[in-house]
């Protein structure tokens, strides 16, 4: 008896074993229930298996920048949630460096607004800034189309994603963003833990860290995408000649020295910190509003107390406890994601 | 009986006839013809000429290399005052001076009627601005038509490009630039320096008739008023604008920089 139910067991793993693998079908992108409606219009461009397969080549494809050495991925790399690790200022052709820390690209539908300043108002649109910054691909456009065009497996490919061989700059951009569309990150201990299912189990640390954030934090950078969309001046510098952020957009005095809040999910593989990179460490971050924010005429009034002191009041305890809840945003399954990685 | 067909018949021809008549003279503003318009760029009260000595108002001597603008929404008046709105597909067009084909504009299926009234729009509106990408064709593609003439890293068009030298310049080899955008902005406001032009027809109305060659608006660009008024813009002071604060005072010259010549029915 105690032999039939040995075997038994065996000839059930053979089973499975010689079973073929099932293909999963695609999935578009995750909509997460915690989540609000995307900002982005899926209707408009809806994301299918072969344009995102085709956004996927193009993304790490390097016959985008002019001498073909840098592709979109070399600045934004997927175990980093989609940015640049170590590198404060971005580093494009010829090993120059931007002014500005390349962004994580991760759940770009629900932006309203891109780049560091929002001087670009749709994700269709975003590439056309890398590609032709003197700085980062120093290309052009139509060169980059030009390209395409004469790339048989190109042709193929967009045949698939959109019906004909035809290669515009539309379909170009649209396959773009169906491939960064995809890129939704959602499931972190904290998304577990407020969707109350598994691996939700925060330690007691996060949770006083999480309360501590909501208090302190969660006015800009508002849960569950951890921004408000806004445009704010944290105090990080005072003086903002070398660039002026929002204002540069707005030409308005008032925007002057105000970014992009950014998203703090997979904040803890995405070091350097802010625009300009400066900040290495969460440690660091948190010293900063702490202790470190500078006064000029558009600091953010939330970081202004009423006593007259500026930034956050935070203790050495406090600090950690917050930290500890960040890295609960930490989504493993999206920084290994085999779909997305090259 | 004879006669009674006679009459009948008479009576007949004459039902016929009289509304017949009385088409043939509504048939005049019956059905759609179209208008051309042509831009021409001038400097000193005659045809622009790259590389030519000029003087500005502030009183430096320029030679001008460049001159693009972008004309959209045109809308035409009659003398009734109705409205004619051409259609979002077809109405951006990027004037190119060293491109006459390109300054040559002709808007069809304009109802037929007497116009004495021409509106435009210097510039890409706002909602053609933060348009899809699918709808951003032609002179709109960021890619090819509109190439030279977008701002990829502050989303928009450029709508008036102006370039040269002059030895007031101190920029390398003397050059100036005026590249001028900015449409108001998406999700919160920015500098908004789209300018509308209401002109109207000097003499004669533009007569649109069915079937019948297209009335010729003759528009002359004074190239110079962009340095005149109302703000005096000087090269030395300013010998590069783009997108900052000062372009206003750019947008400002070129809103009164447009002038129906005349127009020409065929
Ligand atoms: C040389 C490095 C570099 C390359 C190459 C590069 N980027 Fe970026 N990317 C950046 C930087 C830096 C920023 C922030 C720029 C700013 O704010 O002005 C950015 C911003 C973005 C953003 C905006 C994210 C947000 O939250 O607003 C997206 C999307 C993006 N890049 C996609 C791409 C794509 C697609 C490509 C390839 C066509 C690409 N990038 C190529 C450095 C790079
Ligand atoms: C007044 C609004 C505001 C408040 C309050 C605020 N932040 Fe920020 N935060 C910002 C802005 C704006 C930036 C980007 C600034 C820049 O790059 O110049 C930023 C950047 C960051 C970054 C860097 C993100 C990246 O991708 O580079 C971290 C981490 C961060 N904040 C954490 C916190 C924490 C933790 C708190 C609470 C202690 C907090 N912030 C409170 C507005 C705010």
């Amino acid at each position: 008896m105690k032999y039939l139910s040995f075997f038994l067991l065996l000839a059930l793993f053979a089973c499975r074993d010689t079973q073929p693998p099932v293909e999963e079908p695609f999935q578009g992108p995750e909509l997460p229930t915690n989540f609000p409606a995307p900002s982005y219009d899926l209707t408009l461009n809806p994301v299918t298996e072969a344009g995102f397969n085709l956004g996927k080549k193009i993304f790490y494809d390097r016959i985008l920048s002019r001498d073909s050495t840098i592709s979109c991925a070399d600045c934004h790399i997927s175990y980093s949630a989609f940015s640049h690790p170590d590198h404060p200022t971005s580093h494009g052709i010829d090993n120059l460096f931007g002014r500005r820390n390349a962004q994580a690209v991760q759940n770009m539908l629900w932006e309203k607004e891109f780049l560091w300043d929002g001087g670009v108002p749709n994700l269709d649109l975003v590439p056309l800034n890398a590609i032709q910054s003197p700085v980062e691909m120093d290309n052009t456009p139509a060169e980059v189309l030009h390209r395409l065009k004469q790339n048989a497996e190109y042709k193929a490919m967009f045949k698939a994603a959109f019906g004909t061989e035809e290669i515009t700059t539309a379909r170009f951009l649209q396959s773009l963003s169906q491939f960064m569309a995809m890129l939704v990150s959602a499931n972190s201990p904290y998304d577990h833990y407020v969707r109350g299912e598994s691996g939700g189990d925060l330690s007691a640390e996060a949770l006083e860290g999480m309360a501590l954030f909501k208090a302190k934090c969660a006015s800009c950078h508002t849960t569950d995408l951890f921004t408000d969309h806004s445009f704010r001046n944290n105090g990080l510098l005072d003086d903002f000649s070398f660039d002026k952020g929002r204002y540069e957009v707005s030409q308005l005095p008032e925007d002057i020295g105000k970014f992009r809040v950014p998203s703090l999910r997979n904040i803890e593989a995405t070091s350097p910190y802010m625009h300009h990179g400066n900040l290495k460490t969460l440690e660091e971050v948190l010293d900063h509003y702490a202790s470190g924010v500078k006064d000029s005429p558009t600091l953010d009034p939330l970081l202004r107390q009423p006593d007259g002191t500026l930034g956050i009041p935070l203790t050495a305890t406090e600090k950690a406890r917050i930290i500890s809840f960040l890295k609960t945003l930490t989504d493993e399954k999206f920084l290994r994601d085999a779909r997305f990685a090259e | 009986m004879q006669k009674f067909y006679f009459w009948a018949l008479a009576l007949l021809t004459a039902v016929m006839i009289i509304p017949a008549c009385k088409d043939a003279r509504d048939d005049e503003f019956a059905g759609f013809g179209s208008v051309e318009i042509e831009f021409e760029n001038q400097a000193e009260g005659d045809a622009l000429v790259f590389g030519k000595n000029y003087t500005n108002a502030a009183g430096e001597s320029l030679q001008f290399s460049l001159f693009n603008y972008y004309i959209s929404n045109v809308v035409l008046v009659n003398e009734n005052g109705d409205r004619f709105v051409a259609p979002k597909d077809s109405c951006y067009f990027l004037c190119k001076h060293d491109d006459p084909d390109s300054r040559l504009i002709r808007i069809n299926n304009v109802p037929a009627g007497n116009y004495t009234g021409l509106e435009f729009v210097l510039g890409v509106d706002s909602a053609k601005s933060v348009s899809p990408v699918t709808e951003r064709l032609g002179v709109l593609d960021p890619a090819t038509g509109a190439s030279g003439h977008y701002w990829s890293w502050n989303a928009g068009y450029i709508f008036m490009k102006m370039e040269g030298n002059s030895p007031a310049s101190a920029n390398p080899d003397n050059k100036f630039q005026y590249h001028i955008g900015l449409f108001g902005g998406f999700n919160s406001p920015t500098l908004n320096n789209l300018k509308t032009m209401k002109l109207t027809v000097p003499a004669e109305a533009a007569r649109v008739r069915q079937g019948k060659e297209a009335p010729h608006f003759h528009m002359v660009v004074d190239a110079l008023e962009v340095f005149k008024s109302p703000n005096v813009l000087s090269i030395a002071a300013n010998p590069a604008v783009h997108a900052s604060p000062f372009s206003k005072n750019i947008a400002d010259n070129y809103a009164d920089m447009f002038t129906i010549d005349h127009v020409h029915n065929h």
